[in-house]
């Protein structure tokens, strides 16, 4: 199989091109990236092929070793028609975008974002329940303190000083 | 005439009908009619299939008179007529809620003329890639599958959905084009996109090419499939979408993925030599899936992080390779499709009747709504894996091919798939405990609807009608969990010998290649 150095290039450049342009935040460019990808793909599937031959199916005369292979020219067909019909979508996109938001960038996701800031303690789980259902003062030195070092801050102020001459 | 020479109305159908919602666009009742008969119809061919594809093994249909390995070829199997007939009894129960919230919402909210002829044709393109026995054929049905979900997911054309569009497009074009790339590639080592015949001649490529093949389709199926870390996109993207269509690409696309994975990992690239990294990737799936499940305080993101997670438990059947790994898969791939779906129509209804799905805003839905409770805790308890529901089977299969396996990873996955179980059910129960038992009161930012006295924000009889059809379906795969799990094995035993789905393509003499065996069992 011989392979045409030009649209290898070509393809190499149109690659490179469009995985950079997927990269920004940039709507307009990620859709031109897209467009890009599209087309390189659809220069390896021709390169697949071989080199460039007579049409095939055309006249008996025709020797089958001279043939250009017919199948990846159909599904070169089938993908430009996808990739126009989801361009055209992405456009529409982009424009019903520009529309709401007056901006042509990706939005960060409201909810990630709340969850990422949401702190890992909870008021359900993580308050240390007994200090609010007490009716009683609470006294000093019991067992239970040690386990809730914050519940008796004050009265304890000796041992945390003991805790740093040790 | 053999029945399954039928198989290409599986997907004719749909377009037909899809064509005839269209025309209808004006007269809103007909048009429905037309939906859910056409898929009515769909869904008692595809019976029939699984039937005679059941006595009378895997069968192939030659299309357009260009013969195999030229032609496109669809290709009838065990596998993909249960594939068929599961997703085709999802859709049409969405179908029908879909129609239900239509009427309740006097067809004001989203353009509901759209929605019928793209619903549809969404059907036809996973029939499509469920059937198709060509590489190049399967690339097409995801794109039909897609550019219908792309519609689907932005109705309306609201802020949200727009945002999350474009995330769900551009991963999708990407995917896409990573899976062309894949196709070429394999056109130009090869020569043949018939995935039989390529089951014969990638044998013969070298084992670094053939590596290299493999592994840009697993890319490109396992972004479909959301395996992580390509998974990023779907809890992005599937929650802002309207309740149905959440419902039915949670239940169906991810699984056309898996579908494709499991077509690639046994007709063809046979063989143990991925097994370890799919391995490795399936208990990060199973496990950061769930993490995130457990963060979430929405039940519909909480749902989306508990799909990622259990395609998890799918990756790991297919990862082991044997009969009983697959056949596992296989049954949780069809359990797991009916159950996510319901646990998504009933959030729809929990939003419609507590006025929001944040489970800070939600409460004591268990006492204003008993039937909404049991709707929701039945799937719920299902998808958890507690006896004895299908969920509980399945895993249990998955567990015990795990053992068998006995390797020091296998047991990894087997501890990890039991810890992922029990994270489910934690994150379930939070949402039960939230939203179902707590006295609505209590809720941090209780919902105006959910205080509301009266019969405020009634259930439509069809919407609840569709989903409780839906969660006694899901029950009924725990009741015919014996003869399902045989089928299951069944189609496994013949996925892996390969021998039938060959033969039926390019006919009896052609030789199939041994399985290759490079480094053992590992």
């Amino acid at each position: 199989m011989s392979i045409n150095l030009t649209l290898l290039i070509i393809m190499g450049v149109l690659y490179a091109c469009g995985i950079y342009l997927i990269l920004e935040r940039s709507l307009t460019r990620v859709l031109l990236g897209l467009m890009l990808l599209a087309n390189a793909t659809n220069i390896l599937i021709l390169s697949t092929g071989g080199y460039a031959g007579l049409a095939p199916l055309y006249s008996k005369e025709t020797n089958p070793e001279a043939y250009s292979d017919p199948l990846p020219q159909a599904l070169i067909l089938t993908s430009i028609v996808i990739s126009f019909a989801v361009t055209a979508f992405m456009l529409g996109i982009i424009y019903r975008t520009w529309v709401l938001a007056r901006q042509d960038e990706i939005q960060d996701d409201l909810e990630d974002v709340r969850v990422a800031k949401t702190p890992s303690f909870d008021a359900e789980d993580d308050a240390i329940v007994p200090l609010e259902t007490s009716e009683f003062a609470v006294t000093p030195i019991t067992t239970t303190d040690r386990s809730h070092p914050e519940a008796t801050e004050k009265p304890h102020t000796s041992t945390t000083q003991e805790g740093g001459s040790a | 005439m053999n029945l399954a020479s039928l198989s290409p109305l599986a997907v004719l159908l749909p377009i037909l009908g899809a064509a005839l919602a269209f025309l209808l666009i004006r007269h809103h009742s007909a048009q429905r009619a037309v939906s859910i008969g056409i898929l009515s119809a769909t869904l008692l061919l595809e019976c029939l299939l699984l039937v005679s594809v059941w006595n009378g093994g895997t069968t192939s249909v030659t299309l357009g008179g260009w013969l195999p390995p030229w032609g496109v070829v669809l290709v009838v199997d065990q596998f993909s007529s249960l594939m068929l007939v599961v997703s085709t009894v999802v859709s049409l129960a969405v179908l029908i809620y879909a129609t239900g919230q239509g009427m309740a919402d006097g067809d004001q909210e989203a353009p509901v003329s759209i929605f019928h002829p793209t619903y549809l044709i969404l059907v036809a393109g996973v029939s499509n890639a469920f059937l198709t026995g060509d590489l190049f054929n399967l690339y097409v049905g995801f794109e039909i599958l897609l550019t219908a979900s792309y519609v689907l997911m932005t109705l309306g054309g609201t802020g949200p959905r727009i945002r999350a569009g474009v995330t769900y497009v551009v991963v999708s074009v990407v995917s896409s084009v990573l899976f062309l790339v894949a196709i070429a590639m394999i056109y130009g080592a090869t020569g043949t996109i018939t995935m039989a015949d390529l089951a014969i001649k990638l044998a013969e490529l070298d084992q670094g090419t053939q590596n290299l093949l493999h592994v840009m389709l697993l890319v490109a199926f396992g972004i479909k499939a959301a395996v992580f870390p390509l998974s990023f996109w779907l809890p992005d993207s599937y929650p802002t979408a309207p309740a149905p269509v959440t419902a039915v690409f949670a239940g169906l696309l991810t699984k056309v993925g898996v579908y494709a994975m499991v077509r690639t990992e046994t007709l063809l690239f046979p063989g143990d030599t991925l097994n370890v990294p799919l391995m490795v990737v399936a208990l990060l799936t199973m496990v950061v899936g769930i993490l995130g499940a457990l963060a979430q305080s929405d039940i519909k993101r909480l749902l989306s992080f508990t799909l990622v997670s259990h395609i998890g438990y799918m990756v790991f059947g297919l990862a082991m390779s044997s009969v009983a790994g697959l056949g596992a898969a296989v049954f949780y791939v069809a359990h797991h499709i009916t159950v996510q779906t319901s646990l998504f129509l009933v959030t729809g209804l929990i939003e419609r009747r507590g006025g929001s799905s944040s489970i800070d805003r939600l409460g004591g839905l268990a006492k204003l709504s008993p039937l909404l409770a049991l709707l929701f805790f039945v799937p719920a308890m299902n998808l958890a894996g507690i006896p004895p529901f299908s969920g509980f089977l399945g895993k249990l299969g998955l567990l015990q091919a795990g053992v068998e396996l006995g390797t020091p990873l296998a047991i990894t996955l087997v501890v990890g798939g039991v810890v992922t179980s029990l994270l489910t059910l934690l994150a379930i129960a939070r949402v039960w405990n939230r939203a179902f038992w707590r006295k609505p009161e209590d809720a941090e930012y209780p919902d105006p609807v959910l205080l509301a006295s009266g019969n405020v924000g009634v259930l439509p009889r069809t919407m609840v009608g569709s989903t409780a059809g839906l969660v006694v379906f899901g029950v009924a795969l725990t009741v015919f969990a014996g003869p399902l799990f045989h089928l299951a094995d069944g189609s496994a035993e013949i996925m892996l010998d390969r021998s039938a789905y060959i033969h039926s393509v390019l006919g009896d003499a052609v030789e199939v290649p041994a399985l290759p065996q490079t480094g053992g069992p590992k």
